[in-house]
């Protein structure tokens, strides 16, 4: 559905993105996730043909986003980081024009507005003027605009930032019913939400593509070992001394308040022989959690400097 | 065209449910009324000539106010990403917005039908002058709406479209006396490149098809230009 090759867009002497090259096939649902200035808007400018690029191209649909630039805006929803309304029109006003000018007509257009309406939850405000609304809302009626006329693709930048957490949810699940049907893309900065809605994830990092893959595979590939945090009643040097013992183990190191972090390959599961282990040196195991490297750790390690990722670890 | 139809009909809405609209109109139709007023009681002549000529140097002041927004206001509150991810060429953004500046200035130009309704009431004037003069003055503020929008078009503070555009109008008010001044071939450049000059056949009664035809140039040249200022990410 989108196809960018050496996608590249320089502001002046600034960088915006570099070389991009990726594809998004149909149904999909791909996250852009990186920090401020990583290039997610750019790149999804990029595709909607506001900006043309400076190197490359981008392919929406078949179409250049460039060469053939009604043809793939024709197929595209955007909403971009702020939406973009008119304060002095009403809701009904406003996504009335906008569906005239994406081109629908009569009995589709209300047709088209009243499903977005719908899914959207817009009633309320219907007649309200959009300078008057509040941000949730004014949020939504940006993504009804995107939604209109049923687009093959979708491009949303940030969809839930500035949304009341009930409402983060609504648009979470507005979002994941959409995949399947629509080809969406969206950009954020909050990892749990990208690896909620989205079956793959970018990050990106200062103008370029830093991982791609499945969110899940993300963090299994860039995690080799796995933490297990204890705390132990008893003396912690023998404690320590005692899970060092334990084969699989590779490293115990002092936690937070008084437990202790147990180290180990990721294929081995020591949990069970901890339990036997302590209970033979008669230390009372009082907690145990393991952690995983959630997607927050692997976005750390991604887009920190070496030093940083240290410091995380 | 549908599309141009679809901006021309928002854009219209937002002039008359604006106050700027009303400002500017009311304070034209002032300016405008107090000089048609003036020259008629001081003269006793049922014409409209001087009247004409002091509403084209109010026009200068006024057009910029007409025609800010339209451009520079998208870019500022971030329309402008929406129009240009729409299936829209520019040109259908261009004459949309250029063509309800028009109404509304033919709006304003209906009202001040009152001159000459009070000359016909109380006078015998000669209806020839008026009508041409019209038509001169409508072509004149019709290039004044096309210079503003393109002035719109290459910022997004409706502060500086104003500025640019109230200082291109000034400069082709004077570039008329320069040329006159100069003589020799950069005067005959100058001079065809004047606006206000042309109007003098129109208050005269004369309507000459190559004065249309220069204030038409100037609408297509200057809404061109306006095109490439909306495009002007493409280049940048």
């Amino acid at each position: 559905m989108i196809v960018a090759v050496d996608l590249t867009k320089y502001y002046g002497r600034t960088r915006g993105v570099e070389g991009l090259n990726f594809r998004v096939e149909a149904g999909e649902v791909v996250g852009f996730l990186g920090p401020n200035a990583a290039g997610k808007t750019t790149t999804m400018r990029l595709i909607t043909g506001y900006m043309p690029p400076t190197r490359g191209s981008v392919r929406v649909c078949g179409y250049d986003a460039l060469e053939e630039d009604l043809e793939a805006k024709g197929c595209l929803g955007y909403l971009p980081e702020h939406p973009p309304l008119y304060p002095d029109m009403t809701v009904k006003a406003y996504l009335e024009f906008v569906a005239e000018i994406k081109g629908l007509r009569g009995s589709a257009r209300r047709s088209a507005l009243e499903k977005v309406v719908e899914s959207v939850g817009l009633a309320p405000v219907w007649g309200r003027l959009c300078a008057n609304i509040s941000r949730g809302f004014r949020q939504r009626v940006g993504l009804a605009q995107a939604l209109l006329g049923d687009p093959p693709v979708l491009i949303l930048d940030e969809p839930t930032s500035g949304l009341d957490p009930r409402q983060i949810i609504e648009v979470r699940r507005l979002i994941k019913s959409l995949a399947g049907k629509h080809t969406v893309i969206i950009s954020s900065h909050i990892l749990p939400e990208v690896s909620m809605v989205c079956t793959r994830v970018m990050i990106m990092d200062r103008g370029h593509v830093v991982a791609v893959d499945k969110p899940e595979e993300l963090a299994r590939r860039l995690t080799g070992s796995r933490d297990i945090t204890l705390k132990v009643k008893g003396d912690r040097s023998v404690a320590r001394r005692v899970l060092e013992s334990i084969p699989g183990v590779s490293e115990v190191l002092d936690g937070p308040e008084g437990r202790l972090v147990v180290r180990s390959q990721r294929e081995v599961d020591v949990r069970e022989e901890i339990f036997r282990s302590l209970a033979r040196a008669d230390l009372p195991l009082l907690e145990m959690v393991p952690r995983d490297l959630t997607l927050e750790d692997v976005f750390l390690r991604l887009t920190t400097d070496e030093e940083g990722v240290e410091a995380h670890a | 065209m549908r599309s141009t139809w679809a901006i021309f009909k928002k854009e219209l809405r937002a002039y008359f449910l604006s106050p700027v609209a009303y400002a500017v109109a009311g304070v034209f139709l002032l300016l405008s009324g107090y000089f048609f007023s003036v020259i008629m009681l001081t003269t006793r002549t049922a014409e409209m000539r001087a009247a004409f000529g002091n509403m084209s140097i109010v026009l200068i002041f006024v057009v910029p106010l007409l025609t800010m927004r339209l451009l520079a206001e998208e870019v500022r509150q971030g329309t402008a990403e929406l129009l240009l991810t729409c299936p829209l060429r520019s040109t259908h953004i261009i004459l949309g917005k250029y063509l309800a500046s028009l109404v509304l200035y033919l709006a304003m130009l209906a009202m001040t039908g009152i001159y000459p309704w009070v000359l016909l009431r109380f006078g015998n004037p000669d209806p020839g002058p008026i009508i041409s003069g019209y038509l001169g003055i409508f072509l004149l503020g019709a290039s004044f709406l096309a210079v503003g929008l393109f002035a719109s078009s290459v910022t997004d503070s409706n502060i500086v479209a104003a500025m640019v555009a109230f200082g291109l109008l000034l400069l082709l008010w004077v570039l008329g006396w320069a040329g006159e001044a100069l003589g020799g071939r950069l005067g005959d450049v100058l001079t065809s490149l004047a606006l206000f000059e042309r109007l003098n056949d129109f208050r005269k009664g004369i309507i000459d098809s190559s004065n249309c035809l220069h204030y038409l140039s100037y609408i297509v040249g200057f809404l061109f230009l306006a095109g490439l200022g909306l495009e002007r990410r493409r280049w940048g």
